[in-house]
Order: structure tokens, then sequence, then C-alpha cells
């Protein structure tokens, strides 16, 4: 079969797990995407990157069907996981939501719970059980780098942790219902650079066993995680689209495409 | 230099009237303040004047007994005090989890237009008079809900509480709690839905992210961080509840008996009871309904001042 992309898995030399085919995004009567094909590797990273306004976050959220929830948004094209898509009729928007995990922009962890409530909240949320829930506790928050910091007040309320901990708490979270993707929407923009740093080494640790998506609107953010990079634009009122999507490396220091290169070195967005 | 601030002078921007519209305006507000002040005293004077000789004369079986009885001159009120929270808690039953639902409807499910309309039926609801909604009760509603009691009681009579030996199903306590209901729910939903609008809409989307449905988000994620507010809301609901008058009276068939069954044919309430023996009361009877219609007020004044505690420390934490 012909390759889409430049991701694929031939460029890459990895299976595809999630992959969109040519979708397109209207609110109300405005297209703000237009024939997106993005394939993702297993267990890799792949960057969105792009100025404002560019639809990458309108993007992120139609891989795991958050975009749905949004009035009047309606989508085109099929987002395939594992080759099944997520939008055909019979699948369960929950499990999808199961399947492919999220992180927000903003730390969100839920005030009114304790830092380990907060872990099991998906557990709690989609009704789902754990055999050894203090394990998966343990697990979770190994995986976020954030267990070593809170195993001592695990019932503390998650409003005590610091924001690049919350962040992380928040990871920790989404990790429990270990999905096979975890999406990220700017997940460093609301946090100082040391906190930024420390969730990083966390993408890049969780990576290897997991397909992640990062928006981000840090260029160097961009360089230092990922394995693959998609440029999203927009312009003058029309809807977003891809520019050009490949190897983090050749995005950013042999990009095809003039646009891409203004972008990524400076010069606009 | 920049002056440090202790050097400026510092002006009562409060006070400072100027020009002679400004002065007019300020003194109408003062005096519309203080006359509303004034009036309140005045009324809380008159009560306490008008029913002091009752709680003399009665002593602590005002409250406590169960017996009205103008011409001998016992006046106690027990039976329709519990009535009164009865009905009360009855509708609070019925109409805060209807309320908290709308609100949830209006604030994360409904398309934008559909919300403000829901929103403005509700509040219309609040301004339907009392007495339409008494009048619809006793004539439409009552036959209808005790048709409802009959089946309840044919089914489930066992239940202490839902049981009848009257065999009649209509002026029960649990027709004047569904009226109640009706009055109730704007008042609640109106400030749940405040309450669940003002929590952090990115909550609601992380637990949706983490395969919440709608229902398991509201009841694990919004209901515990809007809990303050809520029940500050589902309080007021109780004050208007306790208070209302015209429509319990002509739903609920009053009897100074206790009664805990709320299927059964008759009931207390304080309001209603108060309007009802009025016009055919002696002079020391009317002192007497007075005197009930303080220890109506305090319990009200209870109920809203423990919701405002709770609706104000909920938006303080909101705000922190």
């Amino acid at each position: 079969m012909e390759s889409l992309n430049p991701i694929s898995s031939n460029s890459f030399g990895a299976d595809v797990h999630l992959s969109t085919k040519d979708v397109h995004v209207w609110f109300g009567q405005r297209h703000v995407l237009e024939g997106v094909n993005l394939e993702f590797p297993v267990n890799s990273v792949t960057a969105l990157i792009g100025p404002s306004g560019c639809g990458k976050s309108t993007f992120i959220r139609t891989l795991n069907r958050m975009h749905e929830l949004i009035p009047n948004a309606k989508l085109a094209g099929e987002v395939l996981l594992k080759g099944q898509n997520i939008y055909a009729v019979g699948v369960d928007p929950i499990q999808v939501r199961i399947n492919i995990g999220m992180v927000f922009q903003k730390p969100n962890p839920f005030p009114t719970m304790t830092i380990r409530g907060n872990v099991l909240s998906g557990l709690r949320l989609s009704g789902k059980h754990s055999r050894n829930e203090d394990e998966l506790v343990e697990n979770s928050l190994q995986a976020a780098s954030l267990w070593n910091e809170v195993k001592d007040r695990l019932d503390s309320p998650a409003g005590s942790l610091s924001g690049g901990q919350q962040q992380r708490l928040c990871i920790a979270r989404a990790l429990a219902l270990a999905p096979d993707v975890l999406l990220m929407d700017e997940p460093c923009s609301a946090l100082d650079p040391g906190s930024t740093i420390r969730i990083e080494e966390t993408i890049r640790s969780i990576s290897k066993n997991m397909t992640v998506v990062i928006v981000t609107h840090n260029m160097q953010q961009a360089q230092r995680v990922s394995e693959q990079t998609a440029f999203f634009l927009a312009e003058d009122n029309n809807p977003g689209y891809v520019v050009e999507a490949g190897l983090t490396n050749d995005i950013f220091h042999n990009p095809k495409d003039k646009r891409t290169e203004d972008y990524v070195s400076g010069r606009f967005g | 230099m920049a002056k440090s601030q202790e050097s400026f002078d510092l002006v009562d921007l409060k006070l400072k009237v100027s020009g002679r519209g400004d002065r007019l305006f300020f003194g109408f507000s003062s005096v519309a303040a203080y006359f509303a002040f004034s009036l309140v005293f005045l009324i809380v004077i008159f009560l306490g004047n008008a029913s002091f000789s009752t709680f003399k004369t009665q002593g602590l079986a005002f409250f406590t007994g169960s017996t009205w009885d103008d011409a001998a001159g016992v006046y106690q009120i027990f039976p329709m005090l519990v009535g009164s929270v009865l009905c009360s808690i009855l509708g609070l039953l019925i109409s805060a989890p209807i309320s908290i639902a709308i609100a949830y409807f209006i604030e994360f499910m409904a398309p934008p237009r559909l919300a403000k309309a829901l929103t403005n039926i509700v509040d219309l609801l609040a301004a339907l008079p009392s007495i339409v909604i008494a009048i619809w009760g006793a004539f439409v509603f009552a036959p209808v809900a005790a048709q409802w009691a009959q089946i309840i009681n044919n089914k489930l009579g066992f239940i202490p509480g839902l049981q009848n030996t009257s065999g009649t199903f209509v002026g029960s306590p649990f027709i004047a709690g569904w009226i109640l209901a009706i009055m109730m729910t704007p008042i609640i939903t109106s400030v749940c839905r405040e309450i669940i609008g003002s929590v952090d809409k990115d909550l609601v989307s992380a637990a949706l992210a983490l395969g919440g449905t709608r229902f398991s988000t509201m009841r694990r994620v919004v209901i515990p961080t809007a809990r303050g507010g809520i029940t500050g809301g589902i309080l007021l609901g109780l004050g208007r509840g306790l208070g209302e008058t015209i429509a319990v009276l002509y739903v609920l068939n009053l009897v100074f008996i206790v009664n805990f069954n709320i299927l059964e044919n008759y009931g207390g309430s304080v309001a209603p009871m108060i309007a009802a023996y009025y016009g055919e009361s002696s002079e020391v009877g009317v002192s007497a309904l007075l005197a009930a219609g303080v220890a109506l007020f305090l319990i009200t004044l209870f109920v809203n001042l423990i919701a405002q505690i709770f609706v104000g420390r909920y938006e303080k934490k909101m705000a922190s």
C-alpha cells in the first residue's frame, strides 16, 4: 500500500499504531482543518507544531473523540487505531478515550480527591476495576516520575502539589488506565523550565512502551522529545492543514517546504 | 523619586458627593436604605410584642403540645411544626435531584440555544403566582397524585411512613410535598446552575478524557467539587418550602395530630395554618398565630443562615 505521508512504517521502520485519513473538521459552518493524513508509529513521540490557530489542538482532540464534545463540531475522515476506525458505527467513545489517554495544557487534577484518588479516578469514572490498586497507584506514579516525591503523602489533597507535580499526577492518572496512546496538548506551557524538563524526561521514558502525540509551541521541546514532527499551518481564514511531516531532524534541519523552514527558523509564528 | 504611599492624601470616595443630582440621589438612597432597615426592625418589635403574651401563657407546650382550642385558650403547634418540616423535606427529596439534573443538563449538555430557553422556562416557573399553583394543585394535580399515592400504598404500604388507614389519599403531606417541589425547583435549579457553571470546565474535560460517562463525571467530579454551593441552594429551597402558604393550604388537610404517614389524608404546616385560622380567631388567638409565625420565622432564618454560610464558603473557595 502506498504511504499517505512521510511518517510511515517505511520511513521510520516501525508499525503504524495510529493514523488519520483525510480528517476534516468544522465548527458550525467554519472549516477549520483540512485533509490531515498522519501516521504515528508504535512507541514513538510525534510533535505537532505550528502557529496559534492552525488547528493542531483541534486535531489532537479528534484522536480520542474529545472533539465531538464541543457543540456544533463536525468531522469527516477516519482515525484508525491499529487499523480500526474509532469513529465507526458501534465504537464506544468511552472505550476510545480509555485506550487513548489525554493530558491537558493546564494541570487539572481533581481538587476534591487525594493524590491516590486522582491516580485511581479513571477507574472510578469508567467503572473499571483493578485487582491491586496499591500496585497500580505505585506503578503509575513511578512511570510519571512522581512516586518518590509523593509516596509518603498519597492521602494528601492533589492541590497540595506544585504545578509541575500536578501535571505529572495528571500523566500518572492517564497512565493508570494503561492506554495505548497518550495525547498531550501543550503539557508544559503553564510550567516553569525546571518542571518542563522533568515532564520531558517523563515523556521520553513512557514512550519506550507507548505512542505519544504532543502539541507544543516550543520548538526546542519538539526537537528534544520527538522522533517525528508535523507542521500545521492555517493561512488567512483558510482551514488549517499539514504543510510537512517527517522525521524531526529533517523538519528542523532539512525541511522540504519553504514555509516550514521559515517557521522553524523563527521567521514567523 | 516616587512618593511613598503614606504621603498620598487618602480621599474617601464612598462619601464624596458633588452636584445637585448626586446629592438628591444620595439622599433618596439613604432614606430608602434606612427605611428598609427600620421597617424590619419595627416588624420584629411588633411580632415580639404581639407574640410575647402567648409564649408567656402557653410556655414550652406551645412548641411541644398538639391542641389548638381558641375557646379554651390553648394554643400548641407541634403537629404544624412537624408538618412544615415533613412537607418541605418531601419537596426537597423530589426537587433536589431534579434541579441538579436540570442544572447539569443546562450547563454541560444542552446546545446553547436550548440551554437559554430552558433557563428562562425554569425561571418563569418561579414567576407563577402561588395562587395559580394552588388552584392547579387542588383541582388538577391532587386527584392524579392521589392515584400515585394509592399505588405506592398498595405496593409498599407495609413500610412505616407509607401507611394509610383512612382509605382517602387527597390532602396528604405527599401531595403537599409535590406542590412544594414545583415551587422549590426554580430556586434550587438557578443556584445549582450558577454553582455547576462555575466548576472548572477543564475538570469536566479531564473526567471525560479518562473514560468518564456523563453520569460518572457528574457524580465523581462535578457534584463533589460544587458540593458546598449545591447544599446552600438546597437549603434555600428548604426555606422557600417552609414559608409557602397558599399552595399548601389548598392541597393539605390541616389537622392538629402529628402525622408521619405521608400518604395519610391529613397533615400540618405552620404558614397555611396561620392563613386558615386568622379570620376566625379571637384577639388572643391572633396573638398565638403571630407566635406561630415567629416560630416559623426563626426556623426559616436559621435555614437561610446556614444556606448563606454554605454558599459563601463555596464562593470563597472558588475565588482562591
